[in-house]
Order: structure tokens, then C-alpha cells, then sequence
């Protein structure tokens, strides 16, 4: 059975933070290697029709996970983390950037510091992100970008029903 | 002071006042009736509201009675739906892939 549980979303009224909580039904290590393993970031980080496509992946303090999302026109952002800190089982955080290939970041576009936190509930795993701007510019700039990948994602569901009906 | 409405609904009070408006127009002292807070405290909280325009006073007779804004409400929704569909989207993908290696390992 699979149940789709509610993500809850909050702002946090400084309008610099993004909150998302989400439960999965599966056990702490499993949600935690899905959030940390290159091999199964791909399979889900990148929302679709995009694909995320891991390039290097060094999950430690200080280490990088260098990847591009691909889009349905053969399009390639590129991407990476640089993690800070890692408790693994428990917590992670980095500073996500938009750069060049070979993973110059690209300054032209705020960089924000996500806070990810995993613990066990009775039936899963409850995992919070905290999403931290600089400024609320930052915050809208994200939304804004958001929408553009979110209205490509709109249109492939609606796709896909088509196809099925 | 800026006021917008995630401001607004941050606070676990205010969303209580919202709730009870929903459901139908009601004075002050009618609200906090509902809270044990001070009526003060729930005064700050109507004026915070009505800044953000969630709710509206309308006077009748010697009464003002407040009434839900839904229309600002929706305001909230529209700024986080593309937020949302990317999460959501992401996170369904998790759930599949979760699910898919459950079944294979057991």
C-alpha cells in the first residue's frame, strides 16, 4: 500500500526561512540513505520529466555532491551541495549553489542553506527541511523558479493522463 | 511595521481565531471567550489580522463584528503552489523508490 502523506510547508514570519516536514513510511536508514546516496538521490531528487544525474559525490563535512537536472530538451543545469556537517542518522546541512560543470558556482543566484533533519516515528521516518536565505529577495527568487519547473511538471502530468486515457 | 499574511498565520493563535471566523462572524469579546489569553493579547492579534486584511470589521448597531477574508487566505496557497508541486512531486518519487526497495529486499 502506498499512502501519500501531507507535506507541511511553513514561513517563517522573518520571510527567510522555508520549513517542509514530510513522513515516509520506511525506516530511518532507508530515508536517510535515500536523502545521502548518489545512486537513489537520482532516482527521485530531480522532480519530472527532469532528471537529476549525479557527476561526484563526497558526503562528508566539507565534501561536495556535484550533479546536473536534466530537462525534457536535453537541458542540463548544473548543480551542487556543499555539505558542512554530517550526524549521520540524524542530521545534514549545506550551502546548494547553481555553477558550471566542472562546478564553478555561479554567483548571479543566492545560494541557501538547507537544514535536514531525519528521526524515527512510530510507523517511519519524520524528515524536516529547513530552507535559509539571506534575505526574502532570495526567498522569491526560489519560488519564482519554483513555478517555472513546476509548470513544466504540470504539463508532463498532464501528458502522462493523456497518454493513460 | 510590513505585515503580509504568512506573518499573519504563523502564529498558532491567530490561525485559532481564523478557524472560528470560518465558521461565522463573531464581536471581540465573543473571540476571546475562546482563548484564555487576555483580551488584550487577542485585540493585538485582531488588529494583526485585520492589517493583513485575513479578516474585516463590519459594524452592527453598537457591535462590530469581524468577518474571514477567505479571498486572502487563497493568497497564501497561490505563493507556496509551485513550492508545493516540486515537493510534493519529489517527495512521491521518494515514496516510490522507498516502496519499490522494501518489496525487493523482503
Amino acid at each position: 500500500m502506498i499512502a501519500t502523506k501531507e507535506t507541511i510547508y511553513t514561513k517563517d514570519p522573518s520571510n527567510k526561512k522555508l520549513k517542509v516536514v514530510r513522513e515516509f513510511d520506511a525506516p530511518l536508514q532507508k530515508v536517510w540513505n535515500a536523502w545521502t546516496k548518489s545512486d537513489l538521490l537520482d532516482q527521485w531528487w530531480a522532480p519530472k520529466p527532469w532528471k537529476a544525474v549525479t557527476q561526484s559525490m563526497d558526503f562528508r563535512d566539507g565534501g561536495t555532491w556535484l550533479y546536473y537536472m536534466q530537462g525534457p530538451d536535453g537541458e542540463r543545469h548544473y548543480c551542487r551541495a556543499d555539505y558542512k556537517s554530517v550526524v549521520p542518522n540524524k542530521s545534514f546541512n549545506y550551502y546548494d549553489a547553481f555553477c558550471d560543470e566542472k562546478g564553478n558556482i555561479k554567483n548571479d543566484f543566492p545560494r541557501t542553506l538547507w537544514n535536514c533533519q531525519f528521526s524515527s516515528t512510530g510507523s517511519g521516518t519524520k524528515v524536516e527541511v529547513e530552507l535559509n536565505f539571506d534575505s526574502e529577495a532570495d526567498l522569491q527568487k526560489l519560488v519564482d523558479m519554483g513555478f517555472k519547473e513546476g509548470f513544466a511538471m504540470a504539463h508532463s502530468n498532464l501528458d502522462e493522463i493523456l497518454a493513460n486515457n | 511595521m510590513r505585515r503580509d499574511v504568512f506573518q499573519a498565520i504563523a502564529d498558532p493563535s491567530r490561525r485559532a481565531i481564523l478557524s472560528l471566523l470560518a465558521i461565522g462572524a463573531m464581536t471581540p469579546n465573543a473571540m476571546a471567550e475562546h482563548f484564555d489569553s487576555s483580551r488584550q493579547a487577542i485585540s493585538k492579534h485582531i488588529k494583526i489580522l485585520s492589517e493583513c486584511q485575513l479578516i474585516r470589521q463590519e459594524q452592527s448597531g453598537r457591535e462590530i463584528y469581524y468577518y474571514f477574508n477567505s479571498k486572502k487566505l487563497k493568497e497564501v496557497d497561490k505563493w507556496l503552489e509551485p513550492f508545493r508541486i516540486l515537493w510534493d512531486t519529489r517527495f512521491d518519487q521518494l515514496d516510490a523508490l522507498l516502496q519499490k526497495n522494501k518489496t525487493k529486499k523482503s
